[in-house]
């Protein structure tokens, strides 16, 4: 078997992975193990169906992928119609999720920097370690990252929450600007949010969120986190989305992080190993393919 | 010395309060107690305008400026990227929880009530 029909399988196989691990909660118990296999199965689909697209355009060279493309420098006539179709489609899809990552970024970068300015004109500084504090008397608590992140946080979530309470969601806001989890969530963001990529970008942001929680509940009880996570879902708002998320059968992601919180499950060990092997034959499985000779 | 950023914090203050449109003049002079050089103003004003938050005109040889927005419409601003209109979706900003209605926010509130 030639090494693009592999390459083309992977890429079709990963399509029910991910609509598999969408569903998944047994990744609920270890998020952060759950956002490495979501990285590996993006990985893994990119690569494949390019790879898979470029070696049946370059199999009349008879090299395989990456050879393929050395073989094709060196001569480029020869290709029939069908390979040369196959090549387009290749690049562009290779240059369009590249464009879309540098676009995706570019506008993160632009719309910090003008909430980074308004910042530093109109929010005031507490006494907690540099959390700034914006008067406005609805609930908000988030995170500006970057080189130097800023944790933000409303006059309404002062009023909202007790000097514990408070903590956790600082705590849990560090965990985000602290491990950079924006730029983990960057590659799902700039991709269209269309049937299964959006429900996989709410996979991965609801596990990002379980990390970050995870992380806050280092040195605390995770009561406090659970009734400021409570507090603020229920709090009234003007702005509250339209669009409900993916309704999940148990009661919402608010739902998800609250029970998970108050009621810990195990995380087996085995389950941990089995998804950290998958993780790397995903991502080794079609670099391997694309070296191949043939 | 203090650092620009807050300076341009002051400056916005006093266009702010101003009913009417202010030249650079008038801004130091209303910061009179910080005993800024003309320039320095000039300076602060300048960079405000390059980035958007004041707009001028002509006012005989000086600029005037104002506010191109008020402070409760920057605050709005700021809320509304805060608030989940773009969601935990938006790699941009990390929220810590969005606001749920209806049923959801129903059963939300009887595990808070069974918690306290």
């Amino acid at each position: 078997m030639t090494s693009w029909v592999a390459l083309a399988a992977l890429s079709l196989a990963t399509l029910p992975g991910a609509e598999l691990l969408s569903r998944a909660r047994w990744t609920w118990r270890t998020p952060r193990i759950g956002i490495l296999l979501w990285q590996a199965l993006g990985l893994a689909w990119g690569l494949a169906t390019i790879g898979a697209l470029l070696g049946f355009a370059l199999s009349p060279y008879g090299a395989g992928v990456l050879h393929g493309l050395f073989a094709l420098s060196e001569d480029g006539s020869g290709l029939g119609l069908h390979h040369k179709a196959a090549l387009l489609a290749g690049m562009a899809l290779a240059g369009s999720l590249i464009g879309m990552l540098l676009l995706s970024g570019f506008r993160v970068v632009r719309a910090r920097a003008r909430h980074r300015a308004l910042l530093s004109l109109i929010a005031r500084r507490t006494g907690r370690g540099g959390t700034l504090v914006v008067d406005h008397p609805e609930a908000a608590a988030y995170c500006v990252p970057g080189m130097r992140s800023k944790i933000v946080i409303s006059a309404g979530t002062l009023e909202l929450l007790d000097s514990r309470e408070l903590d956790a969601v600082l705590a849990h806001e560090h965990a985000h600007a602290r491990e950079r989890h924006d730029l983990v969530l960057l590659p799902f963001t700039s991709l269209p949010r269309i049937g299964l990529v959006a429900r996989s970008l709410d996979a991965v942001a609801l596990l990002i969120e379980m990390t970050a929680d995870d992380r806050a509940l280092q040195d605390r009880p995770p009561r406090e986190l659970a009734k400021a996570l409570l507090r603020f879902a229920t709090a009234p708002s003007a702005a509250t989305p339209s669009c409900a998320l993916s309704a999940l059968p148990e009661g919402g992601p608010v739902m998800a992080r609250v029970q998970r919180l108050l009621n810990p499950a195990p995380r087996p060990a085995w389950v941990q190993s089995a998804a950290l092997v998958s993780a790397v034959l995903l991502t080794s499985g079609p670099l391997l393919l694309w070296v191949l000779p043939h | 010395m203090k650092g620009l950023g807050e300076l341009e914090r002051a400056v916005m203050e006093v266009l702010w309060a101003r009913e009417a449109p202010a030249t650079a003049r008038e801004v130091g002079r209303a910061l009179a107690d910080r005993d800024l050089a003309h320039t320095t103003v000039m300076t602060v004003l300048d960079r405000l305008a390059k980035k958007g938050f004041l707009a001028r005109e002509r006012d005989g040889r000086a600029w005037s400026y104002r506010p191109a927005d008020t402070r409760e419409g920057y605050v709005a601003e700021l809320m509304l990227g805060a608030l989940a209109l773009s969601g935990d979706r938006d790699a941009a900003l990390a929220h810590f929880a969005r606001s749920v209605t209806g049923d959801e926010a129903a059963a939300l509130r009887r595990v808070l009530e069974d918690l306290e």
